[in-house]
């Protein structure tokens, strides 16, 4: 089927239980629609293989870097736990390959242990990545960053400091896409104030006049046909709903005819006609404030507004005024600007929006899988290796 | 279209028109097109002149009641439409004795009840509703471990009744790279399962032991009544969660709540309950892991309309003595 030869393709096959033995197959699409250069057809094979010796020890072949526990490479977190650190299941994967060393410990100790750190994992935008940390650690190579959106990053200047950056693109795309599918039904069906309803105390009886909007066969709009666009479409077409998108580039015919999707050259079009508008693009300059009072006066007043790319691609105060005059339905959105936002924000008063605080890769799978997928590049990028997901600046 | 003496449009009964639980005021110009509208206050202010004129009750929400009263005061009455597809709420033997035709809303609910599974399901697994609250709550000291959910795509969906709806939930799922078993009364065809990549579990329990995801779509019979109860629910594994969108007595309400209290199952959607609404100090409100949403089924405005159409097509063959699209007879 076309679709696992023009996708990537995530395969985690681990070996051996307790030891740092994984094999990764990476299948590249040529051209990523984010506009990120990415290797050209080719399989990536990582293996690091383990073999019994005499003694009945297992020992790791000379494939691999043997390293006693102080010598592996030092990576860079904020934190272990706590508000904002790294979760404590992933740090026993991290553990596995690197030694980990907190901002905390590194700030204690800078001039001693600035040398020993090769990469940072940057964990829910964590640690802060800038001039001065860059400095700092001489022996820096990647930053590796858990999510696919580097738009907290300063790519050029990593750059200039000869620090590759990589991203987590597999990983990200099918929790991602479930996320957008569960806050447009949610909206639909306007289940946020319906449990409010079902659990009141005041609730008496249930209104026969209360309704949502139909999703089945409705028009969805995706602005930003990347892969997890994609996705969103290969979901929404189940439900019978008439797809439209609009993106940089037009996909395939076969592509689009596999989800039904029709190309709309002009965003304003998608507007106009979607009873669904589905943000999935990456956070650029050019989509800064994509959405603004002019785009959101183009939808339609029964129309849903959903964002699960980045806060900054709408303009939050368009759509306050947005939501507040009817102007449309309703908005749904996993991503603000800031995260959180401030605690008297108009946006979080309004009754017509739901709100989830970043959670669209947010499940115990996910976590561990864009653990693993950065592993990977790290991994890759020490041994000199060919780097599945990096991230270059334009 | 039916014309009587004086060229009257048959008489419908109706609960009301409006408010809390009449008709929907955006159906009436429909239905006053081929019927002449006729309101439960309207037919007791005026028993003597209206109870003969009524020929067809278009039920809305279970409601008028259909009693033994009832049908002995409408010496006319043809045919009963139900506003939706379940008919548990009606003694259909008692309303056949009295040659009245029943019919139900099939094709008009099903897409809707399908969406709304998986609305329930999507937004159970990712905690959508708790993690809202967390994000317009007045304090913002949460960690990335308070709001972890559970994946979807890959894991394994158990549907109990596969029907109308319970075929288009597998629909949708399918999208999600799902894994779908189904329990069933009978198998589907071969070429039906394939479609939708189903594997069919002949015993229950097989289903229960394996599900992420087990999803209730059957409909309420004395065979499916507290279908599932505590054996059931500790069948399944303690990672995954129950959806129901059946009817509430399906699932053994009691049982559920201790479930649920003590992790025998991680969490649970209800889109029905016995009763609806349930008592305000009913354990279920109280619980975290569950989310419970005031029979949405098929509340949209689509839905509804579509509704009212299945049901005028229906009674409209009844009186024109053609044979009725979606009759309901009594088993």
């Amino acid at each position: 089927m076309f679709m696992s030869k023009a996708f990537s393709l995530l395969k985690l096959i681990p070996l051996m239980s307790g030891q740092s033995n994984l094999a990764y197959r990476f299948i590249h699409q040529v051209i990523d629609s984010q506009g990120h250069r990415c290797h050209r057809s080719t399989i990536y094979k990582q293996r690091y293989r383990t073999c019994l010796c005499s003694s009945g020890r297992r020992t790791i072949s000379a494939e691999t870097k043997v390293m006693a526990k102080e010598e592996l490479p030092g990576v860079l977190i904020l934190d272990i736990g706590g508000t904002h650190g790294v979760l404590e299941n992933l740090a026993v994967l991290l553990r596995k390959h690197f030694h980990l060393i907190t901002m905390k410990e590194f700030l204690e100790n800078k001039e001693e242990i600035s040398k020993k750190i090769q990469s940072v994992f940057v964990f829910e935008y964590r640690p802060t990545i800038d001039r001065e940390l860059l400095e700092s650690l001489p022996n820096l190579k990647v930053i590796a960053n858990s999510g696919v959106g580097v738009d907290h990053l300063d790519l050029k200047m990593i750059s200039s400091f000869g620090v590759k950056v990589t991203n987590t693109p597999h990983a990200v795309a099918d929790p991602t896409a479930d996320m957008g599918m569960a806050l447009m039904l949610a909206s639909a069906r306007r289940l946020v104030e319906g449990c409010q309803i079902a659990i009141s105390p005041d609730t008496k009886h249930f209104a026969v006049d209360w309704l949502g909007v139909e999703v089945t066969r409705a028009t969805l709009g995706i602005i930003g046909m990347g892969s997890i666009g994609y996705k969103v479409a290969q979901r929404a077409r189940a439900f019978n709903m008439r797809i439209l998108y609009h993106n940089r580039n037009r996909r395939r015919k076969e592509e689009e005819e596999a989800v039904g999707a029709h190309y709309c050259e002009k965003m304003e079009d998608l507007l106009q006609q979607s009873d669904f508008v589905m943000l999935v693009v990456n956070l650029t300059p050019e989509t800064h404030k994509l959405i603004g009072k002019r785009e959101l006066g183009l939808m339609k007043p029964s129309a849903t507004l959903i964002n699960i790319s980045r806060g900054a691609v709408i303009d939050q105060d368009a759509l306050v005024e947005a939501l507040q005059n009817k102007v449309i339905r309703a908005a749904a959105l996993d991503v603000t600007y800031p995260e959180p936002l401030p605690r008297d924000h108009p946006l979080l008063k309004l009754n017509n929006i739901i709100i989830t605080p970043h959670i669209g890769t947010a499940t115990i799978q996910a976590m561990h899988m864009m653990a693993e997928e950065a592993i990977a590049n790290m991994l890759a990028v020490l041994n000199g290796q060919p780097i599945p997901s990096e991230v270059f600046p334009k | 279209m039916q014309i009587m003496e004086g060229g009257e449009l048959p008489g419908l009964l109706v609960i009301d028109i409006g408010g809390i639980r009449g008709i929907l005021l955006s159906h009436v110009a429909f239905l006053k097109k081929h019927f002449y509208l006729i309101t439960m206050k309207e037919l007791l202010e005026n028993r003597k002149h209206l109870s003969k004129k009524v020929q067809a009750i278009y039920l809305w929400w279970h409601k008028p009641v259909i009693d033994q009263e009832l049908l002995q005061s409408l010496p006319n009455l043809k045919v009963i439409a139900n506003s939706g597809v379940g008919m548990d709420h009606l003694d259909l033997k008692l309303i056949a004795s009295f040659g009245v035709k029943m019919a139900n809303a099939p094709h008009a609910v099903s897409s809707s009840t399908a969406d709304a599974g998986m609305a329930l399901l999507l937004a159970s697994a990712r905690r959508l509703v708790e993690v809202h609250h967390i994000a317009i709550s007045s304090s913002i000291d949460y960690c990335e471990a308070d709001i972890l959910g559970v994946k979807v795509a890959g894991a394994t969906l158990g549907i109990i009744g596969m029907g109308r709806i319970g075929y288009k939930v597998a629909l949708r799922s399918k999208a999600f790279e799902v894994n779908i078993l189904y329990h069933n009364r009978t198998r589907r065809k071969a070429e039906e399962e394939q479609a939708v990549g189903a594997t069919y579990c002949e015993k229950i329990d097989s289903l229960l032991q394996q599900a992420d995801f087990v999803m209730v779509a059957v409909s309420l019979t004395p065979q499916t009544h507290n279908l599932i109860g505590k054996r059931e629910l500790e069948l399944m594994k303690p990672t995954a969660t129950l959806i129901n969108i059946s009817r509430g007595p399906v699932v053994d309400q009691e049982a559920l709540v201790t479930a649920l209290q003590t992790g025998v199952i991680r969490a649970a959607a209800l889109d029905v309950t016995y009763p609806e609404p349930l008592p305000r100090d009913h354990p279920l409100l109280k619980l975290k892991n569950v989310l419970i949403t005031p029979h949405l089924g098929s509340r949209t405005d689509k839905a509804t309309y579509m509704i009212t159409e299945e049901a005028v097509e229906n009674i409209l063959a009844a009186l024109n003595g053609r044979p009725m699209p979606s009759e309901v007879l009594p088993s």
